[in-house]
């Protein structure tokens, strides 16, 4: 355990019945970074994180965990070193907190291995990290958006598993709860060197809490690396058919885009790229 | 632009600080105590109903036209009494009250599974036609075949095993969703209950009438005969539930989530529906379709344990109290009158249904 874990994927193709949504991509993912997914709306983004983490199984090519194929490894083997938190997971009805993070501990657990003190602490330190201890014996289905996804986080963190997998952790967040979760998985990153994926909505966050970038476009890849030296504004251009300005985040220093519409614009910029329904009314 | 972070040196120990081992003590010592709380409260309900399930069996033991005291009923059973008094116990009310604690049993754990597996409380097998299926196949073996007794169990048991088989075909499509179960499982019901409806009037009147007796779910007249069949089912079938069970808590929070949890979710799910259809094809073997008993024992197991995760116990013995319950209502509530339990259980469970469609639709969840 020297090693941390390697995943990657080779000529993946992924889709849902006749309809191919991942067309033939290769990835490495860093281990002990933080990798980060983004595109527009059904550029394939969340479908290959349900690929890599072997909830859909590839029509063709293959996701390698530490070189191996995925779908050949036993997958509880593969739940002790990959977790993965889907968009919209279930909380069953009337169940509370600490029962709810406890399931995270599943792949640990077996016939001769029940529940132990191991496990109290895993709980114990996941619903620290998250800041959810006082809600502990709390019904999941009183709580608010915001404190129901650092639940869920949790539960994730319980598996305790050096890859963890996240699709689209911060939607329906306000903006405070975005940054909290975040940096919660930024945390994770630094103290205990997990490799984090994410899918993430929100360029600009992003890009300030990506060590890797990748930006998908039509079911492959369209650019990847450091956000600084991936992100332009043609990238931007092409990804998402939108004109826009990056300019260094005053916080961070990442890149921040700032999108050029047809309204609003105080200055003159270059034709917006894609936007050429601009009619009269514009300027 | 960016500045490139150090790779990390991983530190398995902690994900909160070094500094934070005494808050880390005490959020372990939290988890723990609330875990044990929680486990305290699921042990105090299941001991309680225990307790309650042997008391009406007491009382169901030495009600009767030859009323018994119970301190002769507790003789009578470990074999101190006198030889009358032993065989209307132990031969003719015994079995009667096994079979019905187990068929509570059987039906209790189904429903239980159903509606977790399907995350869904409708999704019991007294809704979406596994029953139906079982009552079908029997009433075709009464009237068609002219079959009586074991065989009858038999047919019933095969018909809520192809039902529930043609069921999942229908309702596949990569994978078994809920709602596609539910609305597939309530079509299946409304056209095996017709069927059922036709044979009926195509049969001479008193074959119908011992199916009619026969599907509104009865315990009158069962002998140890029925008992051990039902006995050396529940055996095989018990060891399955407690083994399926556990992956159960993780198919709770969704497939991807399962899947993640390291669960193989179509095994597990066919292997949970196979048991479940199992356990209500036996009860139903046992007793004829017991309206509602699945349906109603694992959301009133839940709110006594108050969500304690899937209470299964709990069900199984809410599911025996509210058959023996019921049975002894029947029996003995209306002077004059004797009820079979089925009914009873259908006079309990028929408002309950209605609430819980009413609750459903009002704030979106559920059905």
């Amino acid at each position: 355990m020297t090693d941390r874990h390697t995943l990657r994927a080779e000529d993946l193709r992924l889709g849902y019945g006749n309809r191919e949504v991942v067309r033939g991509l290769s990835v490495d993912i860093p281990p002990g970074r933080v990798t980060v997914i983004v595109g527009a709306n059904a550029c394939g983004k969340s479908t290959l994180l349900r690929g890599l983490a072997r909830l859909l199984p590839p029509s063709e090519g293959a996701v390698l965990l530490d070189g191996r194929d995925i779908n050949s490894l036993p997958t509880k083997a593969v739940a002790t070193v990959l977790g993965l938190l889907p968009q919209t997971p279930t909380a069953p009805e009337g169940i509370r907190v600490a029962d709810l993070v406890g399931r995270g501990r599943y792949p640990h657990q077996g016939w001769f291995r029940q529940w132990n003190r191991g496990d109290d602490e895993a709980v114990a330190e996941a619903l620290l990290a998250t800041g959810t201890l006082d809600l502990a014996s709390r019904p999941v289905d009183e709580l608010s958006g915001g404190q129901r996804q650092r639940v869920w986080i949790a539960m994730a963190l319980a598996q305790r598993t050096d890859l963890l997998l996240l699709d689209e952790p911060t939607t329906y967040l306000d903006i405070n709860h975005q940054v909290e979760v975040l940096d919660l998985l930024t945390d994770l990153n630094r103290r205990r060197g997990s490799t984090v994926v994410l899918v993430l909505h929100d360029l600009n966050l992003a890009c300030r809490y990506a060590d890797h970038l990748i930006a998908m476009k039509d079911g492959l890849i369209v650019a990847q690396g450091a956000p600084g030296e991936v992100v332009t504004e043609d990238v931007v251009a092409d990804v998402f058919g939108m004109a826009s300005r990056v300019v260094p985040d005053p916080v961070s220093g990442t890149p921040l885009i700032v999108p050029i519409g047809r309204h609003h614009v105080a200055h003159a910029h270059p034709v917006p790229v894609g936007g050429d329904r601009t009619t009269g009314l514009s300027g | 632009m960016t500045t490139r972070l150090p790779t990390p040196t991983p530190d398995r120990t902690a994900l909160v600080g070094a500094d934070d081992g005494a808050d880390l003590l005490r959020a372990r010592r939290a988890v723990s105590a609330a875990r044990l709380r929680r486990g305290g409260r699921a042990t105090a309900v299941s001991l309680v109903l225990a307790v309650a399930v042997v008391l009406v069996l007491g009382v169901s033991l030495s009600l009767g036209e030859f009323p018994i005291p119970l301190p002769d009923v507790a003789a009578s059973l470990v074999g101190l009494a006198d030889p009358a008094t032993e065989f209307v116990v132990r031969d003719l009310r015994l079995p009667r009250a096994l079979v019905g604690v187990l068929v509570g049993v059987a039906l209790g754990l189904s429903g239980g599974l159903f509606q977790s597996v399907v995350r869904n409380p409708l999704a019991s097998p007294d809704i979406i036609g596994i029953t139906s299926g079982a009552s079908a196949s029997a009433v075709f073996g009464m009237v068609v075949l002219g079959l009586g007794g074991v065989a009858v169990s038999v047919s019933a048991l095969a018909g809520a095993m192809l039902t529930a088989l043609a069921i999942y075909l229908l309702a596949w499509r990569r994978g078994v969703s809920g709602y596609r179960l539910v609305l597939v499982g309530i079509g299946a019901a409304a056209i095996l209950n017709s069927a059922v409806s036709y044979l009926m009037t195509r049969s001479r009147v008193d074959t119908a009438q011992q199916a009619l007796a026969w599907m509104t779910g009865s315990l009158n007249a069962r002998t140890w005969d029925h008992l051990v069949p039902l006995v050396i089912g529940m055996a095989v079938l018990l060891p399955l539930v407690v083994a399926f069970s556990r992956p159960l808590r993780a198919l709770q929070l969704g497939d991807d989530a399962a899947t993640s949890l390291g669960v193989g979710v179509e095994r597990a799910r066919l292997g949970l529906v196979l048991v479940a259809v199992a356990l209500a094809g036996l009860a139903t073997a046992a007793a004829g379709p017991v309206a509602f008993v699945a349906f109603l024992s694992a959301p009133i197991a839940r709110r006594l344990t108050r969500g304690a995760g899937l209470a299964l116990l709990p069900s199984a013995l809410v599911g025996a109290l509210v058959v023996v319950l019921g049975d002894l209502a029947g029996q003995h509530l209306v002077s004059g009158a004797q009820f079979p339990v089925g009914v009873v259980t259908g006079a309990v469970g028929a408002p309950y249904l209605l609430w819980l469609l009413a609750v459903s639709n009002r704030v979106g969840r559920g059905g």
